[in-house]
């Protein structure tokens, strides 16, 4: 699995949506998928477990798009 | 009861209204942890009585004003107990004093530990509670944040704040299945009501429409109310339970 799936897979989780196709690099969490402030931080909680990473607050802000979280999280894996 | 095998957290509660709600959550088969400041030996002898009534608890020292101290009490707690379903913020302290002699330390104090102290804990225990889809969280505020008090003005602010705060947090957790509720306690036999002169106490009883004191345990029976699936529809609410002084 790549990292953009399991990012995927884990937005799909926690937003419980079914919209698979849809979700591109370019897709923003709260304006194309209809997230909330606090759905977007249940999003990087789950992030967080799932690459085991920390992401502070003011770097969740700058996120755009799912592409964006990708690239971030890459950052800090590798 | 849907309350068995549920994990609950009661600040302050070696004594007191604390103690009589950990001891009643208990009964009902819940695990309860409480956290404690000073007298080890007293929340020792809470935690004796609570494992009477067959369930598993714990005692945590923890002032909980320091942020420090609260992330290592969430990390025992959840190291021995598991998630907390259930968290009553309950510890609370009074210095009082009046405006003209009232000294910063002695409201940063109250500030501290009943407001900023509902926060950490709150805080703390919230993530668990978001990703279960599930909590209770039982803020005991005071009737004096809803009225003020002669010579209570850090203890009143700091539990209109709990007020606030509490109606805040029923609005942010609601979608996640988190009930946010506040107890407002009237005139109740404890340590901390002990302390008043027979004078004061006499005219305060005379303003109780029931005419006499509440237990501690009138406030524990409807913190178990709240901790179970029988106020799931209720956030955001502050009840006094008070014998009819506010109304």
């Amino acid at each position: 699995m790549t990292n953009f799936e399991r990012v995927k897979n884990i937005i799909i989780n926690t937003l419980e949506i079914d919209e698979v196709a849809s979700i591109t690099m370019g897709t923003s969490i709260m304006d194309d998928l209809d997230a909330d402030s606090l759905d977007a931080v249940e999003v990087m909680m789950a992030l967080e477990d799932e690459f085991d990473i920390e992401i502070p607050d003011e770097d969740a802000e700058i996120f755009k798009n799912i592409g964006d979280i990708v690239r971030y999280i890459e950052e800090k894996i590798n | 009861m849907s309350l068995v095998g549920k994990n609950a957290l009661v600040t302050g509660g070696s004594r007191g209204i604390g103690k009589a709600i950990a001891l009643e959550l208990s009964k009902n088969g819940i695990n309860v942890a409480i956290s404690y400041i000073n007298n080890k030996e007293k929340a020792e002898e809470v935690v004796y009585e609570i494992e009477k009534n067959g369930v598993k608890g714990m005692a945590v020292k923890a002032n909980i004003s320091k942020e420090e101290d609260v992330l290592n009490m969430a990390k025992d707690i959840d190291a021995e107990m598991g998630p907390i379903d259930i968290l009553v913020n309950n510890a609370g302290i009074t210095k009082d004093n009046l405006i003209i002699r009232m000294k910063t330390k002695e409201w940063d104090d109250v500030i501290e530990t009943n407001l900023k102290g509902t926060y950490l804990c709150t805080k703390s225990f919230v993530k668990g509670m978001m990703k279960k889809r599930y909590g209770k969280i039982i803020n005991i505020a005071s009737i004096v944040g809803i009225t003020g008090n002669f010579g209570q003005g850090n203890y009143s602010a700091s539990k209109a704040g709990v007020i606030g705060f509490t109606k805040s947090m029923a609005k942010e957790l609601a979608s996640r299945g988190i009930n946010v509720n506040a107890v407002a306690p009237g005139f109740i036999r404890t340590d901390m009501t002990e302390i008043l002169k027979d004078d004061i106490r006499d005219s305060l009883v005379k303003s109780i429409p029931m005419g006499r004191i509440g237990k501690p345990e009138d406030i524990a029976n409807i913190v178990v109310f709240l901790a179970s699936e029988k106020s799931d529809y209720i956030t955001g609410q502050v009840i006094n339970v008070d014998g009819g002084m506010v109304m």
